[in-house]
């Protein structure tokens, strides 16, 4: 059968229409997965002792299991107690959760690496608690963890793929839809790869200036 | 929570597991592999290969897995390699952790220190002794946790085959949700199947760790 | 015309590091059995001199002979390769910071070279390397591994490992620089011996003392140049040029 790229621009505008919901989940997802992040990580050293227990199994659970079977659970799950989402949202809340678990352990290591002092220095000043964290603590953390959290946003971009297991209409699903109707997975298939690997160098690319710009500004 | 429906399918999901399990093996095997070859790639003294080392390390770590594993199934037969789903899993797979693995490997061996390989150079040792005797034997040493969280990652991955329909724990949760409406129990079954696997190639990891420590 | 005593010869040794220029046009050559030290402040580059010698660090141009042969030929990569590999096992280095092998004991450390190298067997290559052990005073220590050894200690065992090849030439780039000041005289010690022994040396140092004691000849660089060199009475007590008396004056002051 062998390639055949000609076919492409008759269906480019489904792919498009396609990577725009890749980038749309990713930019949600990652917005979600970040605060998230600083939620858990703040709840994971500082919360009463029930909450944070149950919290530690769920992490626990978040970061021993499949993204795929989490995103099972989420989607069908939430159909089964009554809440009837479209697929897209469970996607970004699901992507969202698990990457916000994964951000916080980035971050319980960064807000306990800033200086004990600081937090020292923060309560003498007369600040309570969560003034400290909120206004000396984590703003400092949250600049240590911005390059590895960088990696897991990429790592999002690649795994917001699975959400066309669920049905949404991304980048990876629009692919399918296309090969049904063309009978040509190879050339589709690896123009989607392409899109992915541009978005990806993209999003390499801002990392790179997000770290520039905050090096330069300590 | 329907325990006796957990009772009943439970059977079901262990069959599931020891094919997680055989695909997490063999997935591990091709990819460290693949990353022994890619690191060896990177390192080499023929520019060619160090861009072509770099380019599959650019790749494969660049695109979706999933795409991946669709390229090499569906995709494949336009260029004459068919495959089933479980081989098209082991390979696509096994190539993707590949990727991962080269630069653990590679890693561990650029951290070496070069003052050990001057001095084994200027004892007279060529350069293959030299990896062979004191780099080699040193990086093994660095590079066990690391790989630990590549093959972490691995066992994880093998989810994705479910898209290509592998009977194992993840398509079989889905196959289960879909027949008994009950996607916590299912998410229960095989989770914890998964982290079984998991924690046990964890200790597994940390074993060895311990092993090959000097003193 | 090349003496019969040239042992070691460099012939206008030049390094650049893209337009740094580390060494400038330097010729000198040692005789069989003198023991020279290259004295000279940081960046002068007496340690990229040395490591020219046995290629370690190649040179940008200029030759380097031992024994009539050129180190530094330009040969095809496999050929160069081997020529180097067999050259090296006729220079002994002596690294500032040790680089013993920490997965190897010491034992293994000194064995490892002349058994893979020169096809001895396992007891033959272990007693060669019990002998130089014994040699530099670590005879007891044959079977630990070096985190379990003091500075002095991993020094003297990496001596016994450039020994163990039976080098017409040995290197000492700094050999005493990292240790604590108690461990610096059990390596002396060695060293003299060595010299004693009539084994011809270069030594990048910066003890004064020791090189006084030890060396047949000393060489002052500064900048990439030698700016003096002559007998250690001579460049300790009497230096003809500014530039040296400069940074002896610095340097003994320094040590009182």
């Amino acid at each position: 059968m062998g390639l055949d790229f000609s076919i492409i621009p008759d269906h480019l505008d489904v792919i498009l229409l396609g990577c725009l919901w890749t980038i749309g989940i990713t930019v949600a997802a990652a917005i979600l997965s970040f605060f998230g992040g600083i939620i858990f990580a703040v709840m994971a050293l500082y919360a009463p002792w029930f909450v944070r227990l149950p919290f530690r199994v769920v992490e626990w659970v978040f970061m021993g299991t499949p993204l795929l079977l989490q995103l099972f659970l989420i989607y069908f799950g939430l159909v089964q107690i009554g809440i009837d989402l479209p697929a897209f949202v469970a996607g970004v809340i699901g992507l969202g959760l698990h990457f916000a678990v994964y951000n916080s352990e980035l971050i319980q290591t960064a807000i306990l690496a800033v200086d004990k002092g600081q937090m020292e220095a923060a309560r003498t000043v007369g600040l309570s608690r969560g003034q400290a964290l909120r206004k000396v603590v984590i703003p400092q953390a949250v600049r240590a963890v911005i390059p590895p959290i960088g990696n897991n946003m990429i790592a999002l971009l690649k795994d917001s793929a699975l959400v066309s297991v669920i049905g949404v209409s991304e980048l990876t699903l629009s692919a399918q839809r296309v090969i049904g109707s063309t009978y040509r997975p190879l050339e589709f298939y690896l123009l989607a790869a392409a899109f992915y690997y541009v978005i990806n160098l993209c999003m390499e690319w801002v990392q790179r200036k997000i770290e520039r710009h905050i090096a330069l500004s300590r | 929570m329907d325990t006796d429906l957990m009772l009943k399918v439970y059977p079901f999901f262990l069959e599931a597991a020891w094919i997680t399990i055989l695909l997490s093996v063999l997935t591990a095997i091709l990819g460290l592999t693949c990353g022994a070859l890619g690191a060896a790639s990177r390192l080499s003294r023929f520019v060619v290969l160090r861009f072509l080392g770099a380019a599959y390390v650019s790749v494969f770590r660049g695109t979706p897995a999933l795409i991946q594993l669709f390229i090499l199934y569906f995709g494949g037969p336009q260029i004459g390699i068919q495959l089933d789903a479980f081989e098209a899993g082991v390979i696509g797979l096994g190539i993707n952790a590949g990727a991962y693995m080269t630069e653990t490997i590679r890693g561990a061996i650029i951290s070496i220190d070069k003052g050990q390989r001057e001095a084994a150079r200027t004892v007279g040792l060529s350069q293959w002794q030299t990896m062979y005797k004191v780099v080699l034997p040193q990086a093994a040493r660095l590079m066990v946790r690391p790989l630990g969280v590549n093959l972490n990652m691995l066992v994880k991955a093998t989810a994705l085959v479910a898209a290509i329909s592998v009977v194992e724990l993840t398509y079989t949760a889905q196959r289960y949700i879909g027949s008994t409406y009950k996607p916590f129990e299912m998410f229960l079954m095989a989770g914890v199947l998964y982290m079984i696997i998991i924690f046990v190639v964890g200790r597994g990891v940390a074993w060895l760790d311990r092993r090959v420590q000097i003193t | 015309m090349t003496a019969k005593t040239d042992f070691v010869q460099i012939r206008h040794a030049q390094k650049s590091f893209g337009k740094l220029e580390v060494l400038k046009d330097i010729s000198l050559t040692v005789e069989r059995g003198q023991i020279v030290a290259i004295i000279g402040p940081s960046g002068s580059g007496k340690s990229t001199l040395l490591r020219a010698i046995n290629d370690l660090d190649p040179l940008s141009g200029g030759e380097v002979w031992l024994d009539g042969v050129q180190v530094n030929k330009t040969l095809p990569h496999r050929q160069y390769e081997k020529h180097i590999n067999e050259m090296r096992q006729q220079i002994g280095m002596v690294f500032q910071h040790f680089n013993l092998f920490p997965h190897m004991t010491a034992l293994e450390n000194v064995s490892m070279a002349p058994q893979m190298l020169k096809g001895l067997s396992d007891e033959a290559a272990a007693k060669l390397a019990e002998e130089q052990l014994d040699h530099v005073g670590m005879l007891e220590k044959v079977d630990a591994y070096p985190s379990q050894l003091s500075g002095g200690q991993k020094q003297r065992v990496a001596i016994a490992r450039a020994l163990a090849m039976s080098p017409k030439l040995m290197l000492f780039d700094e050999a005493t620089s990292a240790l604590d000041p108690e461990l610096v005289d059990e390596v002396n010690a060695v060293m003299k011996k060595l010299a004693q022994e009539h084994m011809t040396m270069i030594i990048v140092t910066h003890e004064m003392d020791f090189a006084a004691s030890v060396c047949d000849r000393v060489l002052f660089m500064d900048k990439g140049v030698v700016v003096e060199e002559g007998p250690p009475e001579v460049l300790f007590k009497n230096p003809t040029q500014q530039r040296t008396r400069d940074f002896l004056r610095k340097h003994l002051e320094g040590a009182k």
